[in-house]
């Protein structure tokens, strides 16, 4: 056998093997449990390439649609963030990206509420399809109020108004 | 219509099995050892080994074997234990049949025994029987827990197993052998693990006790009086073997283990000055007296002195091979370590990978013994019950000590001591014992990785109050 393919079996031999420690060490990475946060068609407008892709590959008449759900997006005054303005969990503030936001005491609530006249599930806050962000109660126990009107029906949140849970009140802001 | 879902969700991963990964990690780790056989029969022969297929078909099944049944009968264990443990054994058969190879031992075996037995056959029967007992422990050892009930047992069985070697008679000077008839059995290996069990046991019972009850003196816990018992009972346990075994490594990893799971027991850092203290003074205390440690060591700080060369001139040429080896090695079935002729394929084995991987092989091999280590450690942390815990750290820190005595005497950084690398070096005890360890970290890890139980339906919706106006 010749001199060269020895050396090269020799290089490519311990190179396989680190390989697969490298290859041992990634799967370690990819290992680590927690919690992780998935961004399914974000609607940012900073962030526009994965909604270029969807608008290419969605037909024409979606696509108008899209169109004006981004326009809607970006008009002035939309809110970006929610605050919570009183309660135990004052000052807390969560941004706003287009996401579903649940409010309860459930352990898997976006904002797990510290209060004893919260439901585990009470209310949700979400986007619809103009951006607008609707507030919705789940049929908690004590109600949910917009202002002081308990909601029956998802209600569109005016910038400011606060929304009660128990004692804890949070507002959407700019 | 498109559809606008609500976009984000947050919430924790449902744990993945993640047997697609072992099974890619399982290919890999057959195909590097069937790599090094071709490369062994290419540098030796200089054509194609005949027997490559036979031997990619043994290894490739057995990691089957043990693959199917972990996917069955473990299937959240950790996704790299068992690829790791394969990759060793595989590479450590190859690094056997290259010494059966060579035209030096077989004419040593000859002109000593008059016949001369290839060891790679025989390392892979002693696979295949650890693989057996790996498949054994999982099929039978459906809840880690139920070692527990047999704290007791465990230590007067652990107990037997290292006195016994002493009625039989030394070999080689070390008495770690019992003689079976034509098996020979190191109960040491498998009372390492048996041990880490007891010791498991007992400190989970005991820790509040050792943790709590002690006086602080000097920034240091000191333990009450009572509490030292056990610790002195070991320590005078590891000092009976290493004077009447004369087996420095056994004692050292028996010591060693019982330090380090105090420490992860009761988070007192005064354990590990005590152990240390007392290993000390143990180690001095026996080499003044006995004079096989005594010799041992003097190999160790002398290797290359005239006296031991004329003895054991093993540990000198061991770091020769390795100084052989060089950066990149000589290459595989290149390198003269075969003149190490005595144990060349199981205490020195690492010096035969030394010399022909070089220090870029070495790293990887410790690399790969580190990461079965800490695997091990990371399923004591995952672990949810304290025994599962303890005995996850205790098991992998034996391996780790055992990975470290022997590593460490044969590249001469502590004194020589006959114990063997765990997986690679050829020798049954060894290889059976620890799969049999994997086996049981694997157990551990597929308990500590299972998804809980999904939570009673919303306790929390009970508890809410109702405003009364």
């Amino acid at each position: 056998m010749s001199e060269l393919t020895l050396t090269v079996m020799r290089l490519g031999f311990l190179a396989v093997l680190w390989l697969f420690v490298i290859v041992a060490v990634q799967v370690i990475r990819s290992d680590l449990f927690g919690t992780r946060v998935t961004q399914r068609g974000s609607r940012r407008s900073g962030d526009t390439r994965p909604q270029q892709t969807r608008q290419a590959a969605a037909p024409p008449q979606q696509r108008q649609q899209q169109r004006q759900q981004s326009g809607g997006r970006q008009r002035r005054g939309a809110p970006t963030k929610l605050v919570v303005s009183e309660g135990t969990l004052t000052g807390t503030t969560v941004a706003l990206q287009g996401q579903t936001i649940t409010l309860g005491r459930a352990h898997d609530s976006t904002i797990v509420l510290d209060d004893d006249y919260a439901s585990s599930r009470h209310a949700r806050i979400y986007p619809d399809r103009d951006g607008q962000w609707i507030v919705e109660d789940l049929g908690s126990t004590n109600g949910t109020y917009l202002d002081r009107t308990r909601l029956t029906t998802p209600t569109p949140i005016p910038l400011g108004a606060p929304i009660r849970i128990g004692k804890t009140v949070i507002e959407l802001r700019k | 219509m498109s559809v606008v879902t609500n976009t984000t969700t947050i919430g924790a991963i449902e744990a993945p099995s993640r047997r697609n990964t072992e099974l890619m990690m399982l290919a890999f780790a057959v195909a590097v050892p069937v790599f090094a056989y071709i490369n062994v029969g290419l540098a030796i022969d200089g054509k194609l080994p005949t027997g490559v297929l036979g031997y990619a078909l043994g290894l490739g099944l057995l990691a089957a074997v043990a693959h199917l049944v972990v996917r069955k009968f473990a299937k959240y264990a950790d996704p790299l234990l068992l690829p790791l443990a394969v990759l060793l054994n595989g590479l450590g058969l190859v690094m056997i049949w290259r010494l059966d190879q060579s035209p030096r031992l077989i004419q040593r075996a000859e002109a000593q025994w008059g016949a001369f037995t290839p060891d790679a056959p025989k390392q892979m029967l002693y696979s295949a029987i650890g693989i057996a007992l790996f498949v054994g422990v999982l099929l039978l050892l459906k809840d880690h827990r139920i070692l527990q009930r047999y704290t007791y047992i465990s230590m007067v069985t652990a107990l037997v197993l290292l006195i016994l070697p002493m009625f039989f008679p030394a070999r080689n000077g070390a008495k770690i052998w019992i003689n079976l008839g034509p098996i020979n059995i190191q109960p040491g290996e498998f009372a390492k693990i048996i041990i880490a069990i007891f010791f498991s046991g007992y400190l989970m019972v005991k820790r509040d006790a050792l943790a709590l009850a002690s006086r602080r003196v000097m920034g240091l816990y000191l333990p009450r009086g009572r509490d030292l018992g056990p610790i002195l009972v070991v320590w005078a346990m590891s000092i009976l073997i290493l004077v009447f075994e004369t087996d420095l490594g056994t004692s050292l990893l028996f010591f060693g283990l019982f330090v380090i799971m105090l420490y992860v027991a009761t988070e007192r850092t005064s354990w590990i000055v005590f152990g240390l203290l007392m290993s000390a003074v143990g180690a001095v205390g026996v080499a003044t007296f006995e004079p096989h440690v005594q010799q041992r060591v003097e190999f160790w700080l002398n290797p290359f002195a005239e006296e031991t060369w004329a003895q054991s001139e093993q540990i000198g040429q061991a770091l020769m091979s390795f100084g052989a080896g060089g950066t990149l090695g000589t290459g595989l079935g290149q390198g003269n370590s075969d003149l190490i002729m005595f144990a060349a394929n199981s205490d020195f084995i690492l010096s035969s990978f030394g010399e022909e991987l070089g220090l870029a092989g070495m790293m990887a091999f410790l690399m790969i013994y580190g990461l079965i280590v800490e695997r091990g450690v990371r399923t004591a942390l995952a672990a949810r019950d304290p025994f599962g815990k303890l005995l996850a750290v205790g098991l992998s820190g034996a391996f780790a000590i055992q990975v470290f005595v022997v590593s460490g005497g044969v590249m001469g950084l502590i004194p020589l001591t006959g114990m063997t690398m765990p997986f690679v070096a050829a020798g049954g005890s060894s290889v059976i014992a620890n799969w049999a360890l994997i086996a049981i970290l694997i157990r551990i890890s597929d308990t500590a990785r299972r998804p809980a139980p999904a939570p009673a339906p919303s306790p929390d919706a009970e508890m809410t109050q109702v405003v009364r106006p």
